[in-house]
């Protein structure tokens, strides 16, 4: 490598990549637009899948928080597994029926057991895994306050120490006798 | 060494401990929250005769097992043998739960199929199964939907519920059970709440 | 033939592993050269005896020998043939080989840009290597072996998972890896410093553009992840918090932890036990995320058939390679104190406040993930942790990262004042509030979480600005914007695009999840619905068969009142082989939102179930990715290594002069 080239700016192809990237990421959609080939105001609305849509939603967002057991890890909206479907058939149907959402879980966990949570109840058995990162998060500040504090307290030493050889060091520039110098031990500290 | 540079070792080992009984574990078998509890009510049509129904209180005063089973699933063809012999046992009755015997079968679109011939079809699939591979059941009843199943907290099948005479729940067996299970499990299990009464 | 070959090609890479592992660190402790100079050719072989393993494997797949068991599992003649040569990665045996593959390319990597670094040293880090390399390539050979035959031989495979058949799956898994691994090169300089109980601020310079470059894979490599999840799973959802995810986020973020660790231990020379301390973390996490996809311990939707032989051996393996370390680790990290003092506000104070948020955040992310496991090991019961736990602890445990990350660059190293500080703060700060809330506002969607969010993304985006702007006013002497904004080091335009990065992921996610609007219709031919003031138009299904699958595929015109914009094309496939059903979203991706469809299924009266969904500023989540995977290209590429790279060797073919 030349003595010259350590003098170039070293990140030019990676802005180039950069501005490349930019240029592809912000183009598609504009660029896609294409004079309508069809006008989409005639067409009659479609209907929605679900008879209530409303309710629907309700039914989707509870069912993105319970787990499909016979899965291996997905919630009983994204599953398509049978008993996934069954569950969100029981959620609709007791929505529907006015039931509250607390009253669906509670009728679920009753029938499969806290497994079927994705949020873990507080309870005995769960108090360190939703207290644990506060926990962590006091022993880490904790720890963090600990260690500046000491470093402070040597920053202060240090700052201190040189603060007396200065005072020294002055009184022996100026030729006074009535300070003399401590014994060496203690002046190479 | 200090003893604070140890710390990370220590921690570390007690999770490496943590993980190796992990292994030992089956992470996709649930614990039923039913047991100790009241067998869930249910009313449903006998497989043998579909007119009378059949619920969990006529078995009251029995000690009795409740045998989760379709003629599509594997493992039950795997069980089964084993329940045939426990039957010619004669010591505990045992009642099939027949699941979603048609709309469990992946195989079969189910559109435009109505609940009566969903009905018919499902009871005879079920004794065509029953009369190949022998029939342990006291009686079988038909969970057309999968809604009893709910109630059990049923999530595979096959799975077996060992119920006391006072009609609580107080074993589930999730899988298909084998001979060492029956022996060193079940059977125990049996005659202790056997006695019991 | 062939899979023998590749058999013995990995018996050979283990024998040339074992030397690795033993004669250079033997050199080094004897201070032998010619048995140091071993290491480097026994690294070089082993990387090639992986790599004849691997083509024999892929050739393998490639010609659909299913005699062999791994191609009869997990290919099919009909795949298409990138997905017969990325299908070699789809399954446990194939992926560790890969692991093994890219561990021997980074051991060949530090042989190629070592030659500045004392010979002693690169010795140990190559004797390092050699060993992970053992564990890895035994652990294939024991109780992975991906040379299994199958007799009798099968007609036809069972092909590849389809969820795996997809682009995203072809660049995912090479660059995840890559990650992964990389991060042992950090923890084998760790080692080797740790050996000699020599950790200065050499041994942070050398480190730090490795542990850059992995953290880049790394982050390109979940990015991609997410980037796949997001259109293959079909409903748009792009981080799901499964226990695999957690496994290769916990080591992104105590890597990026090590990477601003390394950079205070090369300047000051303090958190030197930290760093190294993380350097370790980093990679043992890594291994533990290896060991929860492949041993069955926990439930995700990723993870490989499993075994719990192939468990306990990896099990062993972490055992071993962590618990030396850390043992190591509490002999040498005693001797490691002093450093440049610094006051309580100063950036050694932010970084190092920084460092310790994300290594809780990591270990709360740990701990969510293991807890089931637990508990069940405690007899305990059975729960779930899932998303709701996880954003419920993530969001507030990030944000004081984001606020320090943002504060640090304004503080001078060593000692700095708290109000001129604030009064470098205060304007952006302000601007910030009165942005992100006014924003809030506008999208009509005032939540804490959104208003949160866009603050502060608005003010990593402003103090961005004016950190840039200081910096080119610190540089007034040289007349020329042009010649100001090229005297910048790389480095720097690395932090800045890195933290920029940061912000922009911020916007992403915060308005995808206030604004994300979903229809699900049922569509006949010529049906239209309206969604967040766009149109779909329902024009009709073909059927759409490939080579290996059948489907249906719609056809939806989008339109923006009476402008089409493009026609949407989502399908319905169906995979022969495993007759699994996939949904192949189809989305029209925007600056400013995407627009994405998928196709359900067909009702009883021939209408077609379709969801739709609009999601506002999706993609500025993976523009942030990218941004911080450039930052670290970037920071990698500083001319500061390669300077010290050309001076170091300089001064070698010196020294190697004298000594002739």
């Amino acid at each position: 490598m030349q003595a010259d080239r350590s003098t170039m700016w070293p990140g030019l192809p990676a802005w180039g990549a950069l501005a490349l990237c930019a240029a592809l990421w912000l183009s598609p959609a504009q660029a896609a637009d294409a004079p309508g080939e069809q006008a989409p105001a005639g067409g009659e609305i479609a209907p929605t899948a679900a008879a209530d849509p409303e309710l629907e939603k309700e039914v989707m967002e509870l069912s993105h928080v319970l787990r499909c057991l016979v899965c291996q890890n997905q919630s009983i909206a994204e599953s398509n597994a049978p008993l996934a479907l069954d569950l969100r058939n029981q959620v609709r149907e007791q929505l529907q029926a006015g039931r509250s959402k607390d009253d669906v879980i509670d009728y679920l966990v009753e029938r499969y057991g806290d497994f079927v949570l994705y949020e873990p109840p507080f309870k005995t058995s769960t108090a360190l895994l939703w207290g644990g990162p506060a926990l962590l998060l006091f022993g880490g500040a904790g720890w963090l306050a600990w260690r500046l504090r000491r470093r402070a307290v040597e920053l202060r030493e240090t700052v201190a120490l040189s603060a007396t050889e200065r005072a020294q060091a002055r009184s022996l520039l100026a030729g006074d006798p009535a300070q003399p110098p401590s014994s060496p031990e203690e002046s190479r500290k | 060494m200090k003893a604070k540079f140890l710390v990370p070792l220590v921690l570390f080992l007690a999770f490496a401990g943590f993980l190796a009984f992990g292994l030992t574990l089956n992470p996709r078998e649930v614990p039923s929250p039913l047991i100790d509890k009241p067998v869930p009510a249910f009313s449903l049509a006998r497989l043998d005769a579909p007119e009378t129904r059949f619920g969990a209180e006529d078995m009251r005063g029995q000690v009795w097992l409740l045998n989760v089973w379709a003629s599509w699933c594997v493992a039950c063809r795997q069980e089964h043998p084993v329940l045939v012999s426990l039957a010619r046992q004669d010591v505990v009755p045992i009642v099939g739960l027949n699941y979603k015997e048609l709309r469990g079968d992946g195989g079969i679109d189910m559109r435009g199929v109505s609940l009566e011939d969903e009905t018919a079809r499902s009871i005879q699939r079920a004794r065509r199964w029953l009369a190949d591979h022998g029939d342990p059941y006291a009686l079988s009843v038909l969970d057309i939907d999968g809604r009893v199943g709910i109630d059990f907290g049923v999530y595979g099948v096959p799975e077996t519920f060992l119920i006391d005479r006072d009609g609580r729940i107080r074993y589930k067996h999730i899988g298909p059970i084998t001979p060492e299970n029956l022996q060193q499990v079940l059977l125990p299990k049996i005659e202790e709440l056997k006695r019991a009464g | 033939m062939i899979p023998e070959l590749g058999h013995f090609a990995l018996v050979l890479a283990l024998v040339l592993a074992l030397v690795q592992a033993v004669v250079p660190l033997v050199g080094a402790s004897r201070n032998r050269l010619a048995l140091m100079a071993v290491g480097r050719p026994a690294a070089q072989g082993q990387f090639f005896f992986v790599v004849v393993a691997y083509v024999c494997l892929t050739i393998a797949f490639v010609q659909s020998d299913f005699s062999l068991q791994l191609a009869a599992t997990n290919s099919h003649s009909a795949t298409p043939l990138i997905y017969k040569i990325t299908g070699v990665w789809g399954n446990h045996e194939g992926s560790l080989l890969l692991w093994a593959m890219s561990l021997a390319l980074w051991t060949v990597a530090v042989t190629v840009f070592s030659r500045h670094l004392p010979e002693a040293f690169v010795a140990r880090v190559l004797g390092v290597l050699g060993w992970v390399s053992v564990g890895f390539i035994s652990f294939l050979l024991v109780t992975s072996n991906p040379f299994e035959r199958l007799l009798p031989a099968v007609a036809e495979g069972r092909d590849l998972n389809p969820l795996l058949q997809d682009p995203g799956m072809i660049i995912h898994p090479p660059l995840l890896y890559m990650g992964y691994v990389g991060f042992s090169v950090a923890f084998a300089f760790a080692i080797a410093a740790l050996l000699t109980g020599r950790l200065d601020a050499a041994w942070a310079r050398w480190s730090r553009p490795w542990t850059t470059v992995a953290w880049v894979f790394l982050t390109a490599g979940i990015a991609v992840g997410s980037g796949w999840a997001y259109y293959e799973l079909g409903w748009g959802g792009w981080w799901f918090w499964d226990p695999v995810e957690n496994a290769s986020f916990i080591p992104w973020l105590v890597g990026t932890a090590l990477m601003h660790s390394l950079a205070v231990t090369e300047k000051r020379g303090a958190f030197r036990s930290w760093t190294v301390l993380l350097a370790i973390g980093a990679f043992s996490l890594a291994l533990l995320g290896t060991f929860l996809v492949r041993s069955g311990v926990i439930t995700s939707v990723h993870a490989f058939a499993t075994d719990p032989k192939r468990g306990l051996y990896i099990l062993a393996l972490l055992v071993i390679v962590i618990g030396v370390s850390l043992v190591l680790y509490a002999w040498r990290a005693p001797r490691l104190t002093g450093g440049g003092s610094f006051g309580l506000v100063s950036r050694e104070t932010s970084l190092l406040a920084n460092n310790v948020l994300l290594a809780v955040a990591a270990a709360s992310v740990l701990l969510g993930t293991l807890y089931p496991l637990f508990l069940d090991a405690l007899n305990m019961g059975k729960i779930s942790v899932g998303p709701p736990y996880f954003e419920a602890v993530f969001v507030p445990l990030m944000t004081p990262v984001v606020v320090l990350m943002m504060v640090g660059p304004f503080l001078r190293w060593k000692t700095d004042g708290v109000s001129p500080v604030l009064r470098r703060l205060a304007p952006t700060l302000g601007a910030a509030l009165v942005i992100g809330t006014g924003t809030a506002f506008a999208v009509d969607h005032v939540t804490w979480r959104t208003v949160l969010g866009l603050v502060l993304a608005a003010w990593v985006v402003l103090a961005s600005l004016q950190l840039l702007g200081n910096r080119l006013r610190d540089r007034s002497g040289a007349a020329r914007l042009s010649a100001r904004l090229r005297a910048i080091p790389s480095a720097w335009w690395g932090m800045w695009l890195g933290h920029l990065g940061i912000g922009v992921f911020i916007i992403g996610v915060t308005l995808v999840g206030s604004l994300d609007a979903t229809l699900d219709v049922r569509m006949k031919e010529g049906q239209r619905a309206e969604l967040a003031g766009y149109s779909f138009v329902f024009r009709g299904v073909q059927d759409a068969d490939g080579p290996n699958y059948d489907a249906a595929r719609a056809t939806i015109g989008l339109y923006r009142g009476e402008r089409q914009l493009t026609t949407l094309t989502p399908e319905k496939r169906l995979y022969r082989a495993q007759g699994m059903p996939m949904t192949e979203a189809s989305i029209d991706i925007g600056p400013l939102r995407d627009v994405y469809v998928s196709l359900g299924e067909q009702l009883e009266d021939g209408s077609w179930i379709v969801s739709l969904y609009y999601k506002p500023f999706i993609s500025w989540i993976w523009l942030g990715c990218l941004l911080m995977a450039l930052g670290g290209i970037f920071a990698a590429a500083d001319r500061r290594y390669r300077r010290t790279a050309e001076h170091r060797s300089t001064a070698a073919v010196a020294a190697a002069g004298r000594a002739a």
